[in-house]
């Protein structure tokens, strides 16, 4: 054990800078897909979307990304079958080879995960560098078929959600008046989906300790404050004439317009929820063995909630040092896409990310939100889309997975000769 | 995921000579066609250019083309052949312009699209929307290239014939104006079948026509042992033109409610 005793502090903090970097990553990058849909639909400013996505993926990161944190950390590999030593140094390679990757598809244009790199990188190191039987491969499973399963299921809600809102508000005679009735309803539902999924499962690293029927009831409160906030603002939306002369439907947007700055909310808080994993996870896995002193790795140490704050803290700095540039030109392509049509795949993608957070679930949140788009598309709502880019993503899949078992285990070899 | 925007800064920030590559005609062409030399947002790349506004604005022009018959056999009816002229190359520019835009609704409508209404049906109706204008130029150019004065007994029903005619394809241009409207309720509902009946107004306009091409053939063959043969020949080609475009814009609003059938 004298790796731990003598390079504890080093490895520590080295594991802190790679796990700050890849939060900042996700910042810089992801972010950008889970905002775009919002700014491109002209339902909020850059600046404005900025702000939700620095408040809300902070707040997703720090209080609702403990369950998949705790995925990564321990769900993947079998403590109790590898060293203490070549857990840390398994770690660290795990999040040097997903970092790596990622620099490269994003020079590529490829449309790579962060979930999937890391997933693959973990997985690599313990199959390979220490032992088939170091994987959990009974937690494998879920997590690979939640891949598939969060964009189909996202892509059915939001069919649904738009199926409902043509029902309720559009094809109707007087669609305006519609949209001002129901449009709190869905307002209702994002912030009680949200806040139930968040709530219900542990916000126990900040001391908060709730049962059951305690959150549930707390959502339905936190669901009726959205809505009284969303009917103050709605207030201030009048018909346009002008407007609706030219497209009929201008005034009716503008409501769904509002509605979305709430469900842009509630994507910045799932994506944070779920993707702030990628980057602390294998910190947290770290942390766990150096402050037990090399000892009781089988053992479940408590999630340090440092750790999770390190983790919302590189997002908001990647954000504001890189990703509201990005933003803004994701924002510029995607403008064929209505609020009524964006709020219904955000919503959608935020109910099954968070879902997924809730119950440890590392998934995507783009190929979610893909899932989404395509649902909408399904029920005859946009324009055009481009159905090479699934093929692409489905490639992405196929590849990431051993590109980032290969490249951990790369890594882990290098670092094991250095240290050991 | 990654963005590809980093890599967009490095090229065209640090790599100045790459930098000239996104002003470079023949990539801005390979871009316009939807041909990437460099890498985009997978996300952003997910949306394609919906051919829905595109479609309005071409047959737009092509109704602009149509509607000029007014104007031109107003200045055929008083001989005024530098009026005729000017007219006349007014619908030849507009037609023109209807046929770049067709290019271009074409171009951006490659098979891995995938849309709310089939591909087929809706190039279908582009061309339709695009012959309105080819067969007014016809009529203008001819009637131009032949100097053909009009009868004066022939007149009156012939301005009111043309009269209908515009009104067909008018009436095509406010059905195709509710295209985004179908888009936004998703091609069915209400919207759908208000386009119905528009396209019902436009098949009774169209059945007008059909009877005032009857009367004015009517006439003209009253007139026509007085008259020069050659010049009956194409009078009656004209009048057969003029129907044409009133079945063209006819078949606008057809092709469009096929749009709507599931």
């Amino acid at each position: 054990m004298s790796l731990i005793a003598d390079y504890g502090l080093v490895l520590l903090l080295l594991a802190c800078l790679f796990g700050f970097f890849m939060a900042w990553g996700v910042g810089a990058n992801d972010v950008a897909n889970a905002m775009g849909t919002s700014v491109g639909s002209r339902a909020l400013t850059i600046k404005q979307a900025i702000l939700i996505a620095m408040v809300f993926e902070f707040a997703g990161a720090y209080l609702a990304g403990g369950q998949v944190t705790e995925t990564i950390k321990s769900g993947i590999v079998d403590a109790s079958m590898i060293t203490p030593d070549l857990m840390v140094l398994g770690m660290m390679s795990a999040l040097l080879a997903a970092g790596t990757w990622l620099l490269v598809a994003s020079t590529k244009g490829w449309p790579v995960s962060t979930t999937h790199s890391i997933v693959g990188a973990v997985i690599g190191f313990a199959a390979v560098g220490v032992s088939m039987d170091a994987v959990h491969w009974g937690g494998v499973g879920p997590i690979v078929a939640s891949w598939v399963v969060s964009p189909v299921l996202s892509g059915i809600v939001a069919f649904g959600l738009f199926v409902s809102v043509q029902k309720l508000i559009i094809d109707t005679d007087n669609p305006f008046q519609n949209a001002k009735r129901f449009v709190p309803l869905y307002m209702f539902a994002t912030g009680f989906m949200v806040s139930v999924m968040t709530l219900t499962k542990g916000l126990k690293h900040i001391g908060l300790n709730l049962s059951s029927s305690e959150g549930f009831f707390l959502s339905l409160g936190v669901g009726a404050l959205v809505m009284l906030l969303g009917i103050v603002l709605l207030s201030r939306i009048k018909i346009d004439v002008e407007a609706d002369k030219d497209f009929h439907y201008a005034s009716v947007e503008k409501v769904f317009a509002v509605l979305m700055i709430f469900t842009a909310c509630a994507m910045a808080f799932a994506h944070g929820s779920n993707d702030v994993a990628n980057a602390v996870g294998p910190l947290a896995a770290i942390v766990g063995v150096i402050q037990s002193g090399g000892e009781a790795v089988g053992a479940k140490a408590a999630l340090p909630a440092w750790v999770l704050l390190l983790g919302a803290v590189g997002i908001v700095i990647g954000l504001a040092t890189y990703g509201y540039k990005v933003i803004a030109t994701i924002g510029k392509e995607i403008t064929e896409l209505t609020p009524s049509r964006g709020f219904a795949a955000e919503l959608a993608t935020a109910t099954t990310v968070v879902g997924a957070s809730a119950i440890g679930l590392p998934v995507s949140t783009t190929h979610t939100l893909v899932g989404a788009v395509l649902g909408v598309g399904l029920a005859r709502g946009i324009g055009a889309l481009n159905l090479g880019v699934i093929g692409k993503i489905f490639m992405s899949w196929l590849i990431t997975l051993p590109v980032g078992a290969a490249l951990s285990i790369f890594f882990f070899y290098i670092l094991r000769g250095v240290f050991l | 995921m990654v963005g590809i925007n980093a890599y967009y800064e490095i090229v065209t920030v640090r790599l100045p000579a790459l930098a000239s590559l996104r002003t470079d005609p023949y990539t801005c062409r390979l871009l316009n066609a939807g041909v990437h030399p460099m890498p985009v947002n997978p996300f952003a790349s997910l949306f394609g250019r919906s051919p829905i506004g595109p479609m309005q604005k071409h047959f737009a022009k092509a109704h602009e083309c149509a509607a000029n018959l007014v104007p031109f056999f107003e200045a055929v009816m008083v001989e005024d052949w530098a009026k005729v002229e000017q007219v006349q190359q007014e619908m030849a520019s507009l037609e023109h312009e209807a046929d770049k835009l067709k290019k271009s609704v074409r171009l951006h409508l490659p098979k891995s699209l995938f849309l709310p209404v089939p591909r087929s049906d809706l190039l279908e109706l582009l061309s339709v929307q695009d012959k309105v204008a080819n067969r007014a130029k016809d009529i203008a150019g001819l009637m131009l290239g032949r100097e053909m004065a009009i009868p004066q007994a022939l007149q009156p029903l012939m301005r009111a014939f043309v009269q209908r005619t515009v009104d067909a394809s008018t009436q095509a241009l406010k059905a195709m104006n509710e295209l985004d409207e179908l888009l936004e309720t998703g091609f069915g509902g209400r919207e759908a079948a208000l386009v119905e009946s528009m396209v019902m107004e436009l098949e009774q306009i169209e059945r007008d026509t059909d009877k005032m091409q009857i009367e004015v053939r009517r006439a003209l063959f009253k007139l026509e042992k007085d008259l020069p043969p050659v010049d009956v020949m194409f009078l009656y080609k004209i009048i057969e033109w003029i129907g044409d475009v009133a079945d063209r814009a006819e078949r606008v609003g057809n092709r469009l409610e096929q749009l709507l059938a599931r």
